[in-house]
């Protein structure tokens, strides 16, 4: 075999490279996307797990949770229920995809192809921007289906349009800085099982705090927890958004979580990113 | 250009308590292969992270292309690739979409993406496979996809490391004229290996690395003969030519290191250069003698590896050979 080589030398001066950030998550965002078109097992997992713990809390303890909510008819109580816990079966979908991130960043760091990313001059940022994105359209999408199924199943949002574009809005929001924790986690963990493992405490949040019931039910310690963790607001804004319950300072708060979440997984994802990806 | 593709001076890494590079100095012009030689833990591979901006060095300074790999990553990453011994490639894309993917990576512009693809596919022999998913390919095929992505953008330095670890004969021989053909394109090589035949077929020269040091470096040739054994053997038809010829060759000063009498043969030393050669068959010339059997013995390097590179003890490193082979660097 003879080898011939007649490209152009590239060598790009910084000031250009620069400008290659979003080309660059661009293209690696294409790489993730073509991974879950041509593996979508795991992102039929991470729609699975809340169909069926949805199915579960509405069909077998539905009935006695929704007549034990403030307020609720004892005889209607499993449509009040799936009214209640759809918005929490919403953000345990969304925090499921965590896993799927950590798990596909866990694989990366394994395979050698991100010590060959760090060999060539490509930001950072790009590398796990392109995970983050994809996971967070990943999000989305298994929110969609989620809902979907909510809505066979008897959820009946009151919302209007605007109602509807904020939810989704806060939801993309939402996914995309639980993607950063879950990049985040990835990056941490030393092999794609306990990647697979470490954001099931994500998943868990949702009931710790207004997901499934309201938190004024629990103990206080426990109760205290619930009140001041992102999930609460995240899951209030949400219930606010499409069943018209109050909102209060939830939105805000909500958004201000997501701001923190994210800035913290970019933080920690990057740290990591320097000094782990050479085996 | 006369800046030397990759300048290394006193370069230390440890990990904890371990040291695993202690003041390594190297030095490659470009468009030559350099063989980094040594056993295994003898801090090949860090030495080509830390050229490829993988790792930080501790201390001492690294250049590639003028670019110091500490200061300006950047700049040396737009000028090497890496090979590594594990296979960088993205298993659940196919050999064509991994292709694809660093040519975006390395700004070619679409349509020159594609043609730069195409072009390599069929460089390394992977058109057939182009767009089978990775689980597919044999464990040359991944080798020379893994090349071939480092390859995208024409990289003017490469660092192979372990290039042809766990590949078949066809395949490291494939791997081979690979990289004979980018050099001949002008491309530096620095390439690690415990491999002295791959050593001796590839590079221009080569450094014996071991317990973190530089403890032997010059061309194959002047590293063979830092190890004595070479030696011409010759073998006569019978007795009376056996004896005329160990006269004649005494007489002119070149001592017979052993003389077989059953075997009718003649055992000359010799520091396996054609000069030494010559010199004894014009001897046996001039004597009208005939030599049934010639054939020369040069110490290949496995003799110059076990000689140079420290054994079985923990520190790994034989003070007196370093010394010793200190004074042939030149």
């Amino acid at each position: 075999m003879t080898t011939t080589i007649t490209a152009q030398r590239t060598t790009a001066p910084s000031a250009v490279r620069q400008s290659h950030v979003v080309a660059d998550s661009i293209t690696m965002l294409r790489r993730n996307l073509l991974h879950i078109v041509r593996y979508p097992g795991l992102s039929m997992f991470t729609i699975l797990g809340p169909v069926v713990i949805l199915l579960l809390v509405v069909f077998v303890f539905g009935g006695t949770l929704g007549a034990g909510l403030p307020g609720v008819d004892p005889a209607g109580g499993r449509a009040a229920y799936i009214a209640y816990v759809m918005p929490g079966i919403l953000l345990i979908t969304i925090a499921g995809t965590a896993s799927g991130a950590a798990i596909t960043v866990a694989m990366d760091m394994t395979e050698g192809i991100t010590a060959r990313f760090r060999t060539m001059a490509i930001s950072r940022a790009a590398v796990l921007a392109g995970h983050v994105i994809g996971n967070t359209l990943q999000a989305i999408i298994a929110v969609a289906l989620v809902l979907g199924v909510g809505l066979l199943v008897g959820f009946r949002p009151t919302a209007g349009p605007v109602e509807w574009l904020a939810a989704a809005g806060l939801i993309v929001l939402i996914a995309f800085a639980v993607s950063w924790i879950g990049v985040a986690m990835g990056m941490q963990s030393k092999t794609v099982e306990t990647a697979s493992n470490l954001p099931l405490i994500l998943t868990l949040l949702p009931t710790l705090g207004s997901g499934f019931v309201p938190t004024e039910s629990m103990p206080a310690g426990l109760q205290w927890f619930a009140q001041y963790q992102p999930f609460t607001p995240f899951i209030e804004s949400i219930r606010g958004l499409l069943l018209g319950t109050p909102l209060d300072w939830n939105p805000m708060l909500a958004i201000g979580w997501c701001v923190v979440i994210a800035v913290a997984g970019y933080a920690w994802s990057m740290a990591i990113y320097k000094r782990k990806s050479v085996r | 250009m006369n800046i030397p593709a990759i300048e290394v001076h006193g370069l230390r890494k440890s990990y904890g308590n371990k040291i695993v590079l202690d003041g390594v100095d190297l030095s490659v012009a470009a468009g030559t292969v350099t063989a980094l030689l040594g056993p295994n833990g003898a801090g090949k591979t860090t030495t080509v992270h830390i050229l490829s901006t993988l790792l930080r060095p501790d201390g001492g300074t690294a250049f590639v292309n003028g670019c110091d790999v500490v200061r300006d990553p950047d700049g040396v990453r737009a000028v090497i690739g890496l090979t590594g011994q594990f296979s960088a490639v993205d298993g659940l894309l196919t050999g064509e979409e991994n292709l694809l993917l660093m040519a975006r990576l390395r700004h070619l512009g679409e349509k020159r993406s594609k043609t730069r693809t195409a072009e390599l596919l069929e460089q390394f022999d992977l058109v057939e496979a182009a767009r089978k998913p990775l689980a597919t390919y044999s464990g040359g095929m991944k080798r020379r996809l893994d090349l071939a992505m480092t390859l995208v953008s024409t990289p003017s330095v490469i660092f192979l490391d372990e290039p042809t670890t766990g590949l078949d004969p066809r395949s490291r021989h494939t791997m081979w004229d690979i990289v004979r053909g980018l050099v001949a394109e002008g491309t530096t090589v620095l390439l690690t290996t415990q491999h002295l035949e791959e050593a001796d077929e590839l590079a221009n020269r080569i450094a014996v690395l071991d317990g973190g040091r530089i403890v032997a470096e010059g061309t194959p040739d002047e590293l063979k003969r830092l190890v004595p054994g070479g030696h011409i053997r010759l073998r006569f038809a019978d007795a009376s030519s056996l004896d005329a010829a160990s006269q004649a060759l005494r007489e002119h000063g070149l001592d017979e290191s052993a003389r077989d009498d059953a075997g009718l043969a003649l055992t000359v030393p010799s520091n396996g250069g054609v000069g030494a050669l010559r010199t004894v068959l014009d001897r046996l010339d001039a004597a009208n003698l005939e030599v049934d059997d010639l054939s020369i013995h040069t110490p290949d390097l496995d003799d110059v590896f076990f000689a140079l590179t420290g054994k079985k003890d923990e520190s790994g490193r034989t003070e007196a050979n370093s010394t010793d082979t200190k004074g042939t660097e030149s």
